[in-house]
């Protein structure tokens, strides 16, 4: 067995340490703050958001308004999307690219009213995030970049069961929000944002609220059984419905067009934006190099980093690996060579090559569910 | 945390209890505890000559991948291929269902050197958290 170190640095709280504690979650040092890894077992966790439902505290993510007049045009000019043309109450997915088309972050933007946005970034690039907000926007005087996160408390309910259980807790008809839509209404009697979006390959629901309101909202959602469920369970439910996550498959080193997610880039929206020159070289010329998706053929888990190899060379590396509770299997993400794309493959684990087979992403699809 | 005292530990957090010329090895409950949920156990080779301090084989967990070490001298004449099937047998019950290997010691070997008392590794642990 190796080292085993406790948390000892300074990191941020979310509102909800006191819960986490109470429950006996393992903690971790997570983009500064101290966040759940695990509560107790992570495949209970995971099956619980595959079967039933499970409680995320997210307050560590980041949290920009974006307001004024001119909010919708800036966002138009600051990321790929086409944020303007959202009606009050949608959310997309979008991301925040440098001029040579490389990825800072990706991003929900909700429409919350007409001139306002609420972009959410990862909590590791929330800097990044609103010093180019700040930045892009300087040219449009009707637009106000405010970072909120620390004023913003963000509870996540994930699973099949979370829109009965949301809806007897608010005044809000959960049950009829289309996906990837918001509105404001009141969780357990305090204001809040609620958006029908989420990060696992489940149906679920995200609750921004105050901090101060945290606690209760988490109560309320708790109070019949709900269990709670850390980073480690998250990271396996997003791998499993093939979610990118930055730092991993995205970073500023990789464009959209190789993510697999060209077309959350509208080269078709109006006027400039960062990055389209560069983008739209990009779009037209091909990737060089591809995601795809691996089930590892033996019980050894692929991990972040571990070479992809084809033909005898080297061809691609894994960007995320683990365990999957719902094939029984491990699996992988990772990015190889185009011209290598078509297998097969197998995964150096530590100096043995295993082999594993090219699938098509996502791994899990709950329109398909098994 | 369950630290069992008739059972000698490691730094590395592995248990071993000696009964006669054998050791069945395990990792603790402090270990298990802090891997989370174990997903496979790569299991030593029985029949291997492993000589204390050896890695032998892995401990794999949603979020990491361990060495396993021997403890002990000797040969590995047994494995609990149950962890096969159910390698969460080791957050389960670490010290029973979840043994991992067996080692016939060798004779005359300073097969048991450096293994630390119950209290010994308590107090290693408490330093840990």
């Amino acid at each position: 067995m190796t080292k085993i170190s406790p948390v000892t640095s300074t990191l941020r709280d979310t509102p909800l340490r006191a819960v986490h504690e109470r429950l006996g979650a393992t903690m971790t040092d997570f983009a500064g703050w101290l966040m759940p890894l695990r509560y107790g077992s992570e495949t209970a966790e995971h099956d619980a958001v595959r079967h039933a439902a499970a409680l995320f505290d997210l307050s560590h993510m980041g949290e920009i308004a974006v307001t004024g007049p001119d909010a919708g045009a800036a966002l138009d000019y600051a990321v790929v999307g086409w944020p303007s043309a959202l009606k009050v109450g949608a959310a997309r997915y979008t991301m925040l690219c440098a001029p040579d088309g490389g990825i800072l972050d990706d991003l929900i933007v909700y429409r919350q009213d007409t001139e306002r946005f609420l972009v959410v970034a990862n909590a590791a690039n929330t800097d990044v995030v609103l010093a180019e907000l700040v930045s892009r926007s300087s040219g449009f005087s009707g637009a106000v970049v405010a970072d909120e996160t620390l004023i913003t408390g963000l509870i996540s309910i994930q699973g099949p069961n979370g829109p009965g259980i949301l809806s007897k807790v608010t005044d809000l008809p959960v049950g009829e929000m289309r996906y990837y839509s918001g509105a404001y209404g009141t969780v357990a009697g305090c204001p809040a944002w609620v958006a029908r979006t989420g990060y696992t390959g489940e149906d679920g629901f995200e609750i921004f609220c105050a901090p101060a309101d945290c606690e209760r909202i988490w109560d309320a959602l708790a109070a019949d059984g709900v269990p709670a469920a850390g980073l480690a369970a998250r990271d396996t439910l997003r791998l499993e419905a093939g979610m990118p996550l930055y730092g991993s498959e995205l970073g500023p080193d990789v464009t959209p067009y190789e993510a697999g997610l060209g077309r959350v880039v509208r080269l078709d929206k109006p006027g400039d934006f960062v990055g389209r020159a560069a983008l739209a070289a990009r779009a037209a010329e091909g990737p060089r190099r591809v995601l795809i998706g691996l089930v590892a053929q033996s019980r050894r888990v692929p991990r972040h980093g571990y070479p992809v190899l084809s033909g005898g060379s080297e061809v691609g590396l894994v960007t995320s690996g683990g365990p999957s509770p719902s094939l029984g299997a491990p699996i992988a993400m990772a990015y190889v060579a185009a011209d290598a794309a078509a297998g097969p493959f197998s995964i150096d684990v530590r100096g043995r090559a295993e082999p594993a087979a090219l699938t098509e992403l996502p791994f899990y699809d709950r329109r398909k569910r098994r | 945390m369950s630290v069992p005292a008739e059972l000698r530990y490691t730094g590395e957090h592995e248990w071993v209890a000696i009964d006669g010329e054998t050791a069945t090895i395990g990792i603790t409950d402090f270990a298990a505890q802090a891997l989370g949920d174990v997903v496979f156990v790569s299991l030593p080779t029985v029949g291997a000559e492993v000589a204390a301090g050896d890695p032998c084989g892995e401990v794999e967990s949603y979020k990491s991948v361990s060495e396993l070490y021997s403890p002990v001298t000797g040969e590995v004449t047994e494995v609990n291929e149950e962890l096969n099937d159910d390698p969460a047998l080791i957050n389960a019950e670490p010290y029973q269902l979840g043994w991992i290997f067996r080692v016939r010691l060798t004779e005359g070997a300073e097969t048991a050197t450096g293994l630390l008392t119950a209290a010994e590794y308590e107090e290693l642990t408490a330093a840990a958290s």
